[in-house]
Parts: C-alpha cells; sequence; structure tokens
C-alpha cells in the first residue's frame, strides 16, 4: 500500500487519495491558440520509469491538491507538499 | 522438424528424451535487415510476419529479458473482435482471422478455442447501447448476438439470477466466434515459427541506445554490442516511453500502468465462455486446468512496477463476487501484475515514425494479447513497405495532433481510464 504523508492529516493510505497524474504539465493560457502547445498539454507524457511528480488530491481528508515525487517502479515518495505552494497554516497538524 | 501425431507418438516411445530444441540461440549479427525491439508476442509475430509475407528473412528480435516473458504471458488470455469504431472493428476482426487458423499456420497448439464472450447487461439501457455495438460489428462483417437475459441463463446457469442480485442481469452481448488461448504457446510458436523461417531470437540483449547517421536510426547499443540494421521497430509494450525516448521520441501518447490478474485453485466446469460484467469492470474465463482466471481495473497511478496492490486485488474480487457468489468459497491461487502501454484514446499505434529508420508499436492498453497476429501482421507490412496497411492507417502518432483519436469507450485523454 502505498502511503502518502499529508501537510496537513498526518500519513494516510493512498485509497484516501484521487489520482491526478503528472504534475510537470503547464496548463496554456486561455488565450492561446497555438494548436501545438493545446496538443502536447493534453496527449504528450514524458511517463518516466522513475521519479515522476504527480498531483494527488486528498480528496477523503483536507480535499488539498499535493505535489508527491514518487518512484514509479518501487513507489518510494521522495517528497509531499501542497500543490498550492503555500504552507501548512493553523498551527501543527 | 515439424510436429504431428506421428512425431508426440515416436518420441513417446523414446521416453521424450529425444526433442530438438524448439529455436536456436544464436549470437547476434553485425547487421540485419531489420531489427524488432521486444521479444514479446507482438514482436514475435512482426518477426514471423516479415520473413512469411514478406520474404525479409534477415531479421533480429532482441529482448532483454526471456521470450514472453513480459504481458504476453500475463494476460487473461481473452480474444474478442467485439469494438464499434471504423479504425478498430476491421483492424481485430484480422486478428480474428489469423487465431482461427493460427495453430495451423504456426504448426504449433495455440489451444484457440472459440468458445464466445458474452458482455452483461444489467439495465435496459445498457441493452441498448449493445444492441447498437452489436449493429455496428455486423455492419463490418463481425459476428455478434443479442442474448435475452433466459438465453445469458441458458449459457452460463451459475451467474447470480436470484432475486438478491445486487445487480440483475437483463441480457447481454455475446461474440461467439471470440474465446481465449494458451498465451504462452502463442509465443513460443511465433518464436518457433520465425526462428524456422530464419529470424534470430536474441534473449538476454537489452537495447540501450541507438545509432544515428545523417539524423536516421542506422542500429542499437546492446548489452551484447553494437548491432545495425536498415528498420527498427520497437515492439516494447509498457517500456515504450523508455525505449522510445533514447531514439530521440522525448514524449508520447501514452502512460504506464500497472493491471493486475488472478487466477483460483482449479475447480470442476464451471464456465465455458467468457463473461464480462457490465456494472463494474471484471472479466472471468475458466482455464483448460480449471483455474478461473479473471481481471479488473487498473490499480490507478502511473507504474513500471509488475505488482499491483491488494486495494485493487479486493476491489475486482468484490465486482467477481457481485455475478458470481460462489466465487468466495475458492482459493486464490496466484495473482501478478503486467506493465500497460495505456494510450491517450485506449486505442494502439502502429506507424512509421518521422525519424527514417524507426517505426512504432505501442499504445495496446487492455487489448494487447488479442491483437497479437493482427498487430504483427500490420506492423510487418508498416516495415516492409514503408507504408501503413489500410487496417492500421488510422493508428498513427499524429492523429491526436488532426483531430482523429479513436475512442472507443469516449472517455477522453485520461489513460488510465481506457
Amino acid at each position: 500500500m502505498i502511503r502518502i504523508d499529508c501537510p496537513q492529516c498526518g500519513v494516510r493510505d493512498y485509497t484516501e487519495f484521487t489520482y491526478g497524474g503528472d504534475a510537470t504539465l503547464q496548463r496554456p493560457t486561455s488565450d492561446c491558440d497555438d494548436q501545438i502547445i493545446w496538443h502536447d498539454y493534453v496527449y504528450q507524457r514524458e511517463n518516466p520509469r522513475g521519479l515522476l511528480r504527480e498531483l494527488w488530491q486528498h480528496s477523503q481528508g483536507c480535499r488539498c491538491w499535493l505535489e508527491v515525487e514518487r518512484n514509479t517502479v518501487t513507489h518510494d515518495i521522495q517528497s509531499v507538499q501542497l500543490a498550492s505552494g503555500g504552507s501548512v497554516s493553523g498551527g501543527t497538524r | 522438424m515439424s510436429y504431428s501425431a506421428f512425431s508426440v507418438f515416436r518420441h513417446a516411445l523414446t521416453g521424450n528424451r529425444h526433442w530438438p530444441r524448439a529455436w536456436r540461440d544464436p549470437e547476434p549479427k553485425k547487421h540485419y535487415q531489420a531489427i524488432i525491439v521486444g521479444g514479446g508476442g507482438h514482436g514475435l509475430a512482426t518477426a514471423y510476419y516479415l520473413a512469411k509475407e514478406h520474404g525479409i528473412t534477415n531479421v533480429a528480435v532482441l529482448e532483454k529479458g526471456y521470450l514472453g516473458g513480459g504481458n504476453v504471458g500475463r494476460n487473461t488470455t481473452i480474444i474478442r473482435s467485439n469494438y464499434m469504431l471504423d479504425g478498430n472493428g476491421p483492424f481485430y476482426e484480422l486478428g480474428m482471422k489469423l487465431w482461427e487458423k493460427m495453430s495451423l499456420d504456426l504448426n504449433y497448439n495455440v489451444m484457440f478455442s472459440s468458445r464466445g464472450v458474452i458482455n452483461l447487461a444489467h439495465s435496459k439501457a445498457q441493452f441498448d447501447a449493445f444492441a447498437r455495438r452489436g449493429n455496428s460489428m455486423r455492419l463490418n462483417g463481425i459476428d455478434a448476438e443479442l442474448l435475452t437475459r433466459e438465453q445469458v441463463r441458458e449459457q452460463v446457469p451459475h451467474l447470480d439470477f436470484s432475486e438478491h442480485a445486487r445487480f440483475p442481469i437483463f441480457g447481454g452481448l455475446c461474440q461467439p466466434r471470440g474465446g481465449t488461448a494458451r498465451h504462452d504457446a502463442v509465443a513460443w510458436g511465433y518464436a518457433r515459427a520465425a526462428d524456422q523461417l530464419g529470424v534470430d531470437l536474441i534473449q538476454n540483449c537489452e537495447v540501450n541506445g541507438f545509432i544515428r547517421e545523417e539524423g536516421a536510426i542506422v542500429g542499437v547499443q546492446t548489452s551484447r554490442g553494437e548491432i545495425r540494421a536498415d528498420k527498427i521497430g520497437l515492439a516494447v509494450a509498457g517500456n515504450t516511453s523508455v525505449v522510445a525516448a533514447k531514439a530521440g521520441l522525448e514524449r508520447l501518447p501514452i502512460e504506464s500502468h500497472v493491471l493486475q490478474a488472478f487466477v483460483t485453485e482449479a475447480y470442476k466446469p464451471f464456465v465455458d465462455t467468457v463473461v464480462t460484467f457490465g456494472a463494474g469492470h471484471f472479466y472471468i474465463s475458466q482455464s483448460d486446468k480449471g483455474g478461473l482466471v479473471f481481471g479488473g481495473d487498473l490499480d490507478g497511478y502511473n507504474s513500471y512496477a509488475q505488482r499491483g496492490g491488494m486495494y485493487v486485488a479486493e476491489d475486482v474480487i468484490t465486482a467477481g463476487l457481485a455475478i458470481f457468489p460462489q466465487l468466495g468459497r475458492l482459493k486464490l491461487l496466484r495473482n501478478w501484475g503486467g506493465v500497460m502501454d495505456m494510450s491517450m484514446d485506449g486505442s494502439p499505434i502502429i506507424c512509421k515514425t518521422e525519424t527514417p529508420g524507426l517505426y512504432l508499436n505501442a499504445g495496446w492498453c487492455y487489448g494487447g494479447f488479442k491483437a497479437t497476429p493482427a498487430s504483427g501482421w500490420c506492423f510487418a507490412h508498416t516495415i516492409a513497405r514503408d507504408e501503413p496497411h489500410p487496417l492500421n492507417a488510422a493508428y498513427t502518432l499524429d492523429r491526436f495532433s488532426r483531430g482523429y483519436a479513436i475512442d472507443e469507450k469516449g472517455v477522453g485523454a485520461v489513460p488510465g481510464h481506457h
């Protein structure tokens, strides 16, 4: 079982989370009309064998989106942070 | 040598001690006309059809491990061509026709069994959707039959038809020519037949890089030295992104996900067809040894691990119990995982790439095993003729940018959902 250390809630089973996929993709701005840029964003993936930066939402917990660095072969997790880039507020968990 | 009833009898008399090896174990040559990277079902089939259909016998198949050690030996062996969209239906139907004569063609018993594939419908709406699918299949010349609840009951009496069933069975869609085959035999049969036509099968030979000259790919660097070739085809399934990146294709419309499969202890004849659940993701058949072979959902996150998590195992088994409550009395013998090359629209890619000398066969999602003969046949055609056959013309890499995605399930560009 993959266990994710949520910055808000602590270590939880991954079954509490919803997978959001590759976190390195940059959504183009809404006024972008370059089809190639949109195509790359929607369809093209690096799909690394090894470390992947990805999004998980703690949908059955604090509902925060997290950015997790996970090894896709061993499932070892290197780091977890809020996807917003912010820090945990309201004291310690 | 050719396998026959006579050869079985003759070798039985000498205690089966003198069977010759099924294929050679050659040293790699310096140069080949074509190299196929990946000694799984698709790679071996491609090499076989290159030799048989196109007379290209100076071919090597490079396999990093042993032949058939990947997904061709890890799937649930289901064969069907019940697709709806034009790009898919005729392609899988070619596969179905090749399956029907495969054992004779390869002189190897792949134990193909046309036992039928039944998709269960649990509501009137789902039944109507199946009628639409069945009609599309018949328009493409593929067999399809709508079954009422009573007709399903006749064929699969052990399904839960009681009033307690959580998802009552309304009817089903059957493809009678679909079925199963012995998956290892498919890899071995293609390997032996390709070897007999002169193809070199090189095992324990990992491709670590590609040799380029003037923008073209002209060879590979492997763990067993440098090997050159005029044409190089990739058929590496779950490892497509890794190998293709070494050839300069940095990003592809593919994500690798792990899919689990399960087999129970051997049991008396229980279900003699393939059954798929309509209210969840579950499919099951019974092997000739008696084990119930089944599978369901992906684990749900990118993975190159050839094993899955217990949570999904529980989820798949729960779905199974919803239609076959008796399964709860059986012991699970084994479960395992394989790495799927999930494409962005759920359909495969068989094409030339923009790099001269490089050809790509990938994106098989759940559909790789049944597609083995058609995939090899079409990939061989594409490599030999430098252009796709009409049956794989839709399976290009640029279909996504041109707006021609073939999304059978209609779930959009989320590979884990196909």
